[in-house]
């Protein structure tokens, strides 16, 4: 146990951590913004089917293609109108959000965990473990990921969790690369050496000492990440490879909305499109920030 | 440099292997693959007499090497819903799918680099800032619904630019019907302007992000404030001493920049039903044509990985440092 070193002073410290974040996110100004948005994101993705206005998959082909604003059935409004079926849009773009952020996060999830064990593996022992683990992550990256969701989506079959599995598995080398140098490098340093001197194990060591402190920098990489996953989320949805018909997604909202763009039903087009851009933007954002607060050396860079 | 070009191309062949075991292994992925070849209807006996006939019934590794055979031999299988070999059915939308992509590299490449040095010789000024934040939107825009929101409004509002289809030109140029071509050139244009562009910002956005970056760091090198001292004029400092460097680390993305642009005509084309391999793919998904959406995948793949392997070879041409980089491997 080389951390307890470490406990006394860590709660302040964290809190002064906090603070310090607070402040910067605050004075950078932007950051707070998709902080707020995100928030709301997830409310409406855990708690949507309680405060959407009708029920998602429920049509109505007496009020078919509603306008934004436009009566709804039994007293209600479409805030957003209503599609080809005359379900309500804003109801639907509710329970999207869930899949969304579900998927995007989930998939960032079981990508950083490959990627940061293979990492881990891969920069503690070196030798033919190293050279495995970044041969097969080479071959993967020399494969153009969507094509390669495609195949395996095709065969799979729709549903969320083969979804989150296969962009997941997309993902596990950047992750890989970044922590395997970050392990190499502590490897040697004191703290590592005394850890073994006192005999920690060797995945005490990996996992307890190494690990903590490889951490801060994967949360920019996750953070830039989940925003191209819901990106892949919602064209694999567009292509019909996402979640069942049955569950309304982004992309699939989008889809649907190509057959009525020739009749201007702008509306079933623009409002998916909005909440995907500026999820993905906030996550963009945020992954800026979180850069320059942890590391202002890499200000200019990537 | 030798070596390196050696161990290079030890490098693809081992990629394409990968390719062939993951296309391989991917129809294995959800079990029995014969049934991805029958009606949900199918008899036993019907799904029986598939499996022999498709092979399915050998044991993997056998299957395996009859499937690298094939392919060697040219041979990706019938599509089930064209009833023709599926690599001639890709081949014939390949020259639309290369026409839109090199369009969108175009965009993605020159439009960068005024941008990024724009903004980067104008750091923290009107110009930098609205430059980024058009490269923060332009990263975080889906690019079909980016291709949707132009339909609606340079399409249909304004009726600037044809909404969907392809007018050929690779395709005559290549039959040798050159007048055809020099003829269609215009229209070829015009009907690639809203999918380039929808394809493309993606890349555009983060290559204009790049290059100012990459600038920016140059600029403050001792030789750029050597240049600069001597008197020499702000623009001759900028493309003789700073671009010159400043575009390598772009150069090396290029490569990848194929496999982003790929994904992105794949889904592009099916927003503009422009018949190339992307809206291919999509039919083929959705009718479940494995063979077809086989040999596409592997075809993009294929050129995905030349693509690589050249702008690698190319890079060690361009960068002279590379060249001290031969002993250490």
């Amino acid at each position: 146990m080389s951390d307890h070193l470490s406990v006394p002073a860590r709660d302040t410290a964290f809190r002064r951590e906090i603070r310090r974040a607070a402040r910067a996110m605050v004075e950078a100004r932007w950051p707070i913004f998709a902080v707020i948005f995100l928030l709301a994101a997830s409310i409406a993705a855990a708690f949507g089917p309680l405060f959407a206005p009708l029920d998602p998959n429920r049509q109505n082909l007496v009020l078919r293609l509603a306008e934004p604003m436009a009566a709804g059935p039994d007293g209600s409004v479409f805030l957003l109108g209503s599609d080809a079926l005359g379900r309500d849009v804003f109801s639907r773009l509710l329970s999207g959000a869930r899949v969304s952020l579900l998927v995007g996060i989930a998939a960032i999830a079981v990508g950083g965990t490959i990627g940061i064990v293979a990492g881990l593996l891969s920069g503690y022992f070196g030798g033919w473990v190293d050279d495995l683990i970044m041969r097969v992550g080479d071959i993967q990256l020399a494969f153009p990921f969507i094509l390669l969701a495609i195949m395996f989506l095709v065969v799979l079959g729709a549903g969320v969790w083969n979804l989150v599995l296969v962009l997941g598995v997309g993902q596990w080398v950047t992750y890989a690369r970044i922590v395997r140098a970050d392990t190499l490098s502590l490897r040697e340093k004191e703290f590592v050496e005394a850890a073994r001197a006192l005999g920690d194990s060797t995945l005490s060591i990996i996992f307890r000492t190494i690990l903590p402190n490889i951490l801060a920098p994967l949360t920019v990489i996750a953070s830039f990440n989940v925003a191209s996953v819901i990106l892949s989320e919602a064209a694999l949805s567009f292509l019909g490879l996402g979640v069942p018909p049955s569950v309304p997604t982004w992309g699939s909202m989008l889809a649907e909305s190509r057959d009525t763009l020739i009749a201007n039903k702008w509306w079933l087009a623009v409002f998916p499109g909005v909440a995907i851009m500026l999820t993905v933007l906030s996550f963009n954002i945020l992954g800026d920030w979180l850069r320059d607060f942890l590391d202002p050396r890499l200000r200019e860079r990537t | 440099m030798g070596s390196y070009i050696l161990r290079r191309l030890l490098q693809s062949i081992v990629v394409v292997i990968g390719v062939t075991l993951v296309t391989f292994f991917a129809l294995q992925a959800g079990g029995d693959p014969t049934y991805l070849f029958v009606s949900e209807r199918a008899s036993q006996e019907e799904i029986e007499t598939t499996r022999r006939a498709l092979g399915f019934d050998r044991p993997l590794h056998v299957q395996y090497a009859s499937f690298v055979g094939d392919l060697a031999r040219g041979n990706f299988g019938q599509s089930l819903s064209y009833r023709q070999p599926a690599m001639d059915i890709v081949l014939e939308a390949l020259p639309a799918t290369i026409e839109l992509t090199i369009f969108s590299l175009v965009i993605a490449l020159l439009l960068a680099i005024p941008l990024g040095v724009l903004a980067a010789i104008n750091r923290g000024t009107a110009w930098d800032g609205s430059i980024t934040t058009f490269a923060m939107l332009g990263q975080s825009i889906p690019n079909f619904w980016l291709g949707i929101m132009m339909i609606l409004f340079f399409g249909l509002y304004l009726r600037w630019f044809p909404i969907s289809g392809h007018v050929p030109f690779i395709a005559p140029m290549m039959a040798g019907d050159f007048g055809t071509a020099i003829s269609n050139l215009p229209r070829t244009i015009l009907h690639l302007i809203l999918p380039g562009i929808a394809v493309g910002t993606y890349s555009l956005a983060r290559n204009t992000r790049l290059i100012r970056s990459s600038l920016l760091e140059v600029l403050e090198q001792d030789y750029v404030r050597t240049a600069r001292s001597k008197g020499l004029p702000e623009m001759r400092v900028l493309i003789h001493h700073a671009l010159r460097n400043a575009w390598l680390p772009v150069v090396t993305i290029i490569g990848l920049e194929f496999g982003f642009l790929l994904g992105g005509v794949v889904v592009v084309e099916t927003v503009f039903s422009y018949p190339g391999i992307g809206r291919l793919l999509f039919a083929a998904i959705n009718q479940r044509d494995i063979p077809l959406v086989q040999a596409g995948v592997i075809l993009l793949a294929g050129i995905f990985i030349l693509l690589n392997l050249v702008v690698d070879l190319v890079y060690v041409r361009l960068d002279p440092r590379m060249k001290l980089m031969e002993g250490r491997g």
